[in-house]
């Protein structure tokens, strides 16, 4: 029975799983209660597992990473969010963050799939065969997903700062995690953000040097731009000239900046040469 | 019908005033578990000894337990029989029960919700179980009364937010650091208000503390109390950088703190953040310091109100914990009521309840 069903189909189901994670947190919350950490945690395992199922068949049918397309890309951006959710969400002793999570996973998922012009037309086999490129897009990809979580937690970090500051800790307030923890796992997250990212431009950077005339200029500025953002901030972090408030601001920023940028890699793809363009069904 | 009967008999806060209860409270219990040992018809018994309550729950051959347990406390306790008729209460059967899912859970506390009674009941019990005083019946009340509390607690308000100024204070920083363990708190004035935050601090982890006042003999003396280091308080400008949260409850007509010299000592500390929770009248701390990045100000009216809010929250939950209990409760007297016909001499079938299963004034 499952065997008959379509990537997009698996990608729903995912989707339907994350949003039933946000369900399960906005019916705890509005009835006063604690989150419960363990459903939304399988909540959002059960999506993940879907949209892993959805994007292989993708990956399979495109030859690659399936990054053909913005609809692509937001599922893989989500997925990516979600698998370091998966494994520092346990250790995270934070309900409201799996909660967060699953509002992320929902939105960029139920978004992609929502708008069919996205997804009408997909390039496949955009590596051209080179498992070095696509080892640079997954990984920049990846990284987006960490900046991802790090904006989560940024928001978070506000919502406490808020509270603490107006002095309303009450009620839904008082589950969110302390301003410190929140502090150090954003250091943590724009770091690994950061290093991830330069892992992927390096090996990009040695694609790129043998042949400069197939990565447009566009694509080039706005990715070295999201890289020289992320290691700037860690830069006035560590060095406390940006902090609190102001570095949460900055970490939501930085992942506007890496949602925007796909804009631009996405745009600088030619259809000519060694990729080609499949029409998606409906 | 069966005669043996789980009964709970007692006098708590609901009636009987402080100067009652201090008269109630048992020294030591170990004379009354030998009285109640050797009281004809108590076949199981746990004797729950509180600031607030005494109470003993037992199961009985028949309905003359309570009495006699009555009576061997008053004996022992020198205590007017006349006077404990007056402010106990006796409850049998599926309300025994219920009574003490509600003692556990912090329903029927003085303090609405608050976690304290819950380690009082699982000591009450394992000094039963340790004086072999305890049954299958008993053994099993007190299990689903443990389960119960944990479960209102985990899945209702009843226990969110403190209802003390001075735990506020203390949750308040746990939203800022998370653990205290780490944390450094200073102390400026030698108020009985700064001492008590002080000790509530110390109770939840912080292990860094400092006391500051005018006068260093009487700061030595409350710091030597609490465990605390020692701070001139002409030094606590120069010093503020080292601190994480300052309690501040001094008798100084104006503030003790200025806003520049708080900015100058966050300029040293940037990433970390600086608790102020002032306690006093007048206020210690500049107002104007609450608007420096990083820095978390709280006054006294501050404090009031979010004990206050919180109280209102926990209230709020009463019924819905209510409700959960009394499920749990019915459910364990059903299981309860064929155990305690079965220990019945010559019990036949389960009859529809014991006597006096209703609550008895």
């Amino acid at each position: 029975m499952f065997a008959d069903l379509s990537d997009r189909q698996w990608l729903w189901g995912a989707a339907g799983f994350y949003a039933a994670g946000l369900l399960l947190g906005m019916v705890s919350l509005l009835r006063g209660g604690r989150t419960s950490g363990a459903a939304i945690y399988g909540a959002i395992l059960a999506g993940y597992l879907l949209q892993f199922i959805g994007l292989g068949l993708r990956g399979h049918a495109s030859g690659g990473c399936p990054l053909g397309n913005r609809f692509e890309i937001f599922q893989f951006t989500a997925w990516s969010a979600i698998t370091l959710y998966l494994v520092v969400g346990v250790t995270f002793r934070s309900s409201v963050l799996g909660f967060f999570t699953s509002c992320l996973g929902a939105a960029l998922t139920v978004l992609s799939l929502s708008i069919p012009s996205w997804d009408a037309i997909r390039r496949t086999h955009i590596f051209g065969g080179n498992p070095w490129i696509e080892l640079h897009a997954a990984l920049a990809m990846f990284s987006y997903g960490v900046f991802g979580l790090l904006a989560l937690t940024s928001a978070l970090f506000l919502l406490r700062h808020y509270s603490l500051k107006s002095k309303r800790v009450g009620g839904w307030f008082s589950f969110l995690p302390s301003i410190m923890d929140l502090d150090h796992i954003e250091v943590r997250l724009l770091g690994t953000g950061m290093a991830i990212l330069t892992a992927a431009l390096a090996f990009g950077s040695v694609y790129w040097s043998r042949d400069t005339a197939t990565v447009g200029h566009v694509k080039l500025a706005a990715t070295v731009a999201v890289w020289a953002a992320s290691a700037a901030a860690f830069a006035l972090r560590a060095a406390g000239r940006l902090l609190a408030r102001r570095f949460a601001w900055t970490c939501l920023a930085l992942f506007a900046a890496a949602l925007l940028s796909l804009e631009a890699v996405d745009a600088s793809r030619h259809p000519g040469g060694a990729q080609a363009s499949v029409r998606t069904p409906p | 019908m069966s005669k043996t009967c789980l009964f709970v008999i007692g006098a708590s806060h609901h009636k009987a005033p402080l100067e009652v209860r201090e008269r109630l409270a048992l020294a030591s219990e170990e004379g009354l578990r030998a009285d109640l040992a050797a009281a004809p018809g108590l076949r199981e018994f746990a004797v729950l000894n509180t600031c607030n309550r005494v109470e003993f729950y037992g199961v009985g051959a028949d309905a003359e337990a309570p009495a006699c347990v009555q009576a061997a406390y008053c004996a022992r306790q020198r205590f007017s029989a006349a006077e404990f008729e007056r402010i106990r209460f006796r409850l049998t059967g599926r309300d025994a029960a219920l009574h003490l899912f509600e003692v556990a859970s912090g329903l029927d506390s003085q303090l609405l919700g608050e976690n304290e009674i819950f380690g009082q009941v699982k000591e009450a019990y394992a000094a039963a179980q340790s004086f072999g005083s305890t049954g299958a019946v008993l053994n099993r009340v007190f299990q689903k009364a443990f389960q119960a509390a944990k479960h209102v607690r985990t899945h209702t308000g009843i226990s969110a937010g403190r209802v003390s100024v001075a735990n506020v204070a203390v949750e308040l920083a746990s939203n800022i650091f998370g653990s205290l363990a780490g944390a450094r708190v200073l102390v400026l004035g030698t108020g009985e208000i700064g001492e008590g935050t002080a000790r509530a601090f110390r109770s939840r982890g912080a292990a860094d503390l400092a006391v500051a006042g005018r006068r260093i003999e009487r700061a030595a003396e409350v710091a030597s109390s609490l465990g605390a280091d020692t701070m001139h308080f002409d030094e606590r400008d120069s010093r503020l950088a080292d601190y994480d949260i300052v309690v501040c409850s001094t008798a100084a007509p104006g503030a003790v703190l200025r806003t520049s010299a708080i900015a100058a000592a966050m300029r040293r500390r940037p990433a970390r953040p600086l608790l102020l929770i002032d306690m006093a009248v007048p206020r210690d701390v500049e107002a104007s310091a609450a608007d420096l990045q990083n820095v978390f100000l709280y006054n006294l009216d501050d404090l009031a109100r979010i004990a206050e809010q919180n109280r209102f929250a926990r209230e709020a939950e009463v019924a819905r914990c209510r409700a959960m209990l009394e499920q749990r409760a019915d459910g364990l007297w059903r299981q309860l009521q064929a155990q305690l016909a079965a220990s019945d001499p010559g019990a036949g079938a389960p009859g529809r309840g014991a006597e006096g299963q209703a609550a008895t004034p």
